[in-house]
């Protein structure tokens, strides 16, 4: 699958493309198929999105998206290192999931 | 230390202005990212994986406690409670929201601090000794040249929009800490025959991609001339770098591809013209910014004796102290290192301790090494346990100044948005590894430098050990380099063989490290073993 | 081209389209020569007394060699127009008049309220240039 992914303009957070907005919740990224380009042109003009850009995801076997890069998963996740300021600081499984 | 006087203060604020300005004009589209994105890198101000990262500016690696303490106030109030000291001497922070950015700016402004040309195509913050003005082996304290080169080369209408990055260096000693030909530009302070101060000048230093260090362009510049030669050799650079690949516009390139002797004549060629036109600062500015850094009122009739009795206590004054030029000083060397934390790192409650201190121990002064911990330059002896109990209290007392788990990491794929693999858990596991007190002494001075991409922010060149990931069909991958120095004994690290995964990479430094036990000879450090027997044993050792 | 170019002189302009510097230096009555960024500017030094319009272009603001370029003409002594084309933000031009640019024909119009601020905006500099700005250094001392 194709995501969309980038960076919230004012806040610098890491956003994902719902199909509708941006969601700082890599679990709610959509397949946009062919349509990246424009919809970033369109959400970068609207400054909805900052340094946007398209990557290859799957779902795994939950069904939950999983950015093919280990970068774009530390991206959606928090540093490795630090998993207190992740976004899941609870979660004692998440460093398996970026690695 | 500087004091900014009005028109310093002046300088600042209106650079907060503007970029209250320019961000404004961001926010609301007046201003495409292509378009800011040069202007906010002049205020230190990166976009990365997580966030946006904000590089505050340490001129030469020194700040007072009010400026520590508001590093941690900006911690607390902007980021998450803690900031990254870098190779360069600088803060970051990586939780930085653009819409705060200004307000940051403005509050580091109130206390003399700012982040201009921090980043981006830019003349970089000037990197100095650590010991400077502590140190017994020192000509002179190098801080007084460097303000000024700092002042004359911020904002510089002419060198704004550079090829690449411009980084230099200053020292005043023969001994090198502040990887003094690893830059563009490094600067040694030296007298001529006749007892006049000058520089000994090397160009064409750097990491990266294509790593070079810098060469003897002039053996003597008279110290009142040294900002038009800084200005002769920026504007051939800036006149003759390529402009079409950013890989190969810094000034290493060209000096490469013109050769010493070439770029030598052009230099001196423009060195000559730019001395007519009357742009050095006179002798009474130098000697007004030069009394900013007049020694301390050191006391005298001090006593020399540490009360050794508390055993942790000596073995970290073994370690972490060096000579001071004044008796009954010393220089307390403050360990950002703890095994199994991030190494440069500190917490906002850290950075306190750490003001706290200087301002009742150090006459209000601390210092950052491009190794990544801090410095108190000025702590008389007999207050060395008092300072000891506030540091270890603090988690700031690790005993391993220049030793294997003293490891220099960039921020890597955890941070940074050019980095091919994550450093910072090969650090960890590299001091989990060795952790043991007593091998870490063995062992002896051991410089291991980690950079997670070719952009070397780790110094991975320079280093004893030098560690490079990079990404293999999509998997992280350690080189493994050695023989590299940062030190006065510059030399340029070279690869082993192939990688590794991060597991293997732990243990082929570990194996290197047996090799350099079972050959070394008396008073070898590893660096030394390697240089003598060559490479070979340690790849037998590693690849079989 | 801007569709207001901004001058800050008062004579009048150069009406003579620049030519190349390969050109100017071949035809002795031009008066008006273009400056690519990689040009050597200093094959103009010699013949400087016939020039009324240097243009500097600026292909991408990036590429600062322009600076430069304009700075060495006036250090040479060139009084006439010096004029920045092509990729000039507003947030260049304070630079680009401290090294020595009078004039300006940026490729997209800048907002003269930006740059009036931006031209206001600095009190001090610390470093002497092509302008007649007083650096902080001399303030301090006299």
């Amino acid at each position: 699958m194709n995501i969309l992914t980038g960076n919230d303009l004012a806040t610098g957070d890491v956003i994902w493309w719902t199909g509708e907005g941006w969601s700082r919740h890599v679990e709610d990224a959509v397949d946009v198929g062919d349509q990246g380009e424009s919809i970033l042109e369109a959400e970068t003009a609207a400054r909805r999105v900052n340094s946007g850009y398209q990557i290859a995801g799957e779902r795994d076997a939950q069904g939950k998206v999983r950015p093919a890069h280990i970068k774009d998963r530390i991206r959606a996740l928090g540093p490795t290192v630090r998993l207190d300021l992740s976004l899941k600081p609870a979660d004692p499984s998440v460093g398996n999931w970026v690695i | 230390m500087y004091r900014y006087d009005k028109y310093d203060q002046a300088v600042v604020d209106a650079r907060v202005d503007e970029f209250r300005d320019q961000t404004a004009r961001r926010l609301a589209g007046q201003m495409t990212e292509d378009q800011f994105k040069p202007l906010r890198l002049k205020n230190g101000l990166y976009l990365q994986l997580h966030a946006y990262m904000l590089r505050v500016a340490i001129p030469y690696g020194t700040l007072n406690s009010t400026q520590m303490r508001k590093l941690a106030h900006i911690a607390r109030t902007y980021d998450r409670g803690y900031g990254h000291f870098t190779t360069r001497q600088n803060i970051q922070y990586h939780w930085i929201k653009l819409q705060d950015a200004p307000d940051i700016l403005a509050e580091l402004a109130t206390v003399e601090m700012h982040a201009i040309q921090t980043s981006g195509e830019s003349i970089r913050n000037i990197s100095a000794d650590q010991y400077a003005g502590a140190a017994a082996d020192e000509i002179e304290d190098p801080r007084a040249w460097a303000e000024l080169i700092r002042q004359a080369t911020t904002f510089h209408p002419e060198f704004s929009y550079l090829p690449r990055k411009f980084k230099i260096a200053l020292i005043a000693s023969p001994t090198d800490r502040a990887a003094l030909r690893w830059h563009d530009l490094a600067l040694r302070i030296v007298r001529n025959e006749a007892g006049e101060p000058g520089f000994e000048v090397f160009a064409g230093g750097g990491m990266g991609r294509t790593p070079f260090i810098a060469y003897p362009i002039r053996a003597f510049c008279p110290a009142e001339q040294i900002f038009s030669y800084i200005q002769a050799v920026l504007r051939v650079w800036n006149s003759h770098a390529r402009r079409d690949n950013i890989h190969k516009q810094r000034m290493k390139i060209l000096v490469h591809d013109l050769g010493h002797e070439e770029f030598t004549r052009q230099v001196e060629e423009a060195f000559a013209h730019i001395l007519t036109l009357g742009t050095d600062f006179p002798r009474a500015e130098y000697e007004r910014i030069a009394a900013y850094f007049a020694p301390p009122p050191f006391e005298t009739g001090l006593s020399e004796e540490i009360d050794r009795s508390d055993p942790d206590f000596a073995l970290w004054v073994d370690r972490q102290i060096a000579p001071h030029k004044a008796p009954g000083y010393a220089i307390v060397n403050v360990s950002l290192k703890r095994i199994g934390g991030i190494g440069g790192d500190i917490t906002a409650e850290q950075m306190d301790a750490v003001a706290d201190l200087a301002e009742r121990y150090s006459f209000d002064d601390i210092r950052v090494s491009h190794a990544q911990n801090l410095v108190l330059p000025h702590v008389r002896k007999q207050d060395l346990y008092a300072v000891w109990q506030a540091l270890d209290a603090a988690g700031l007392a690790d005993v391993n100044l220049d030793l294997v788990t003293d490891i220099i990491a960039c921020p890597g794929l955890d941070y940074c948005s050019l980095a091919n693999a994550r450093s910072i858990p090969i650090a960890q596991k590299i001091a989990q590894r060795f952790a043991d007190p007593a091998r870490q002494l063995e062992l002896g001075e051991l410089k291991i430098k980690i950079s997670g991409c070719i952009n070397a922010c780790g110094h991975h060149h320079a280093g004893h050990i030098g560690i490079l990931g990079v990404d293999r069909k999509g998997t992280e991958n350690y080189q493994l380099l050695l023989g590299g120095s940062g030190a006065e004994d510059t030399s340029l690290a070279k690869i082993t063989g192939p990688g590794f995964d991060e597991n293997g990479i732990v243990d082929a430094v570990e194996k290197a490290t047996d090799v350099y036990l079972r050959e070394r000879t008396e008073g070898e450090r590893f660096l030394d073993t390697y240089r003598r027997i060559g490479v070979e044993p340690f790849k037998e050792a590693i690849y079989g | 081209m801007a569709e207001s170019p901004l001058r800050f002189r008062d004579d009048t302009p150069a009406d003579e389209p620049a030519v190349t510097l390969d050109a100017f230096l071949d035809q002795q009555d031009a008066v008006s020569v273009r400056i690519e960024a990689g040009d050597d500017v200093r094959r103009l030094i010699p013949v400087l007394d016939r020039v009324k319009l240097v243009e500097i272009d600026f292909p991408r603001f990036r590429d600062g060699r322009g600076y430069s370029s304009a700075r060495i003409l006036r250090e040479a002594g060139y009084k006439g127009e010096l004029k920045a084309t092509g990729d000039v933000l507003v947030d260049q031009v304070l630079f680009m008049r401290r090294c020595g640019f009078d004039s300006f024909a940026p490729d997209a119009p800048i907002d003269p309220a930006v740059l009036d601020a931006a031209l206001k905006r600095y009190d001090y500099v610390y470093q002497t240039a092509a302008d007649d700005a007083v650096p902080v250094w001399k303030l301090r001392h006299g």
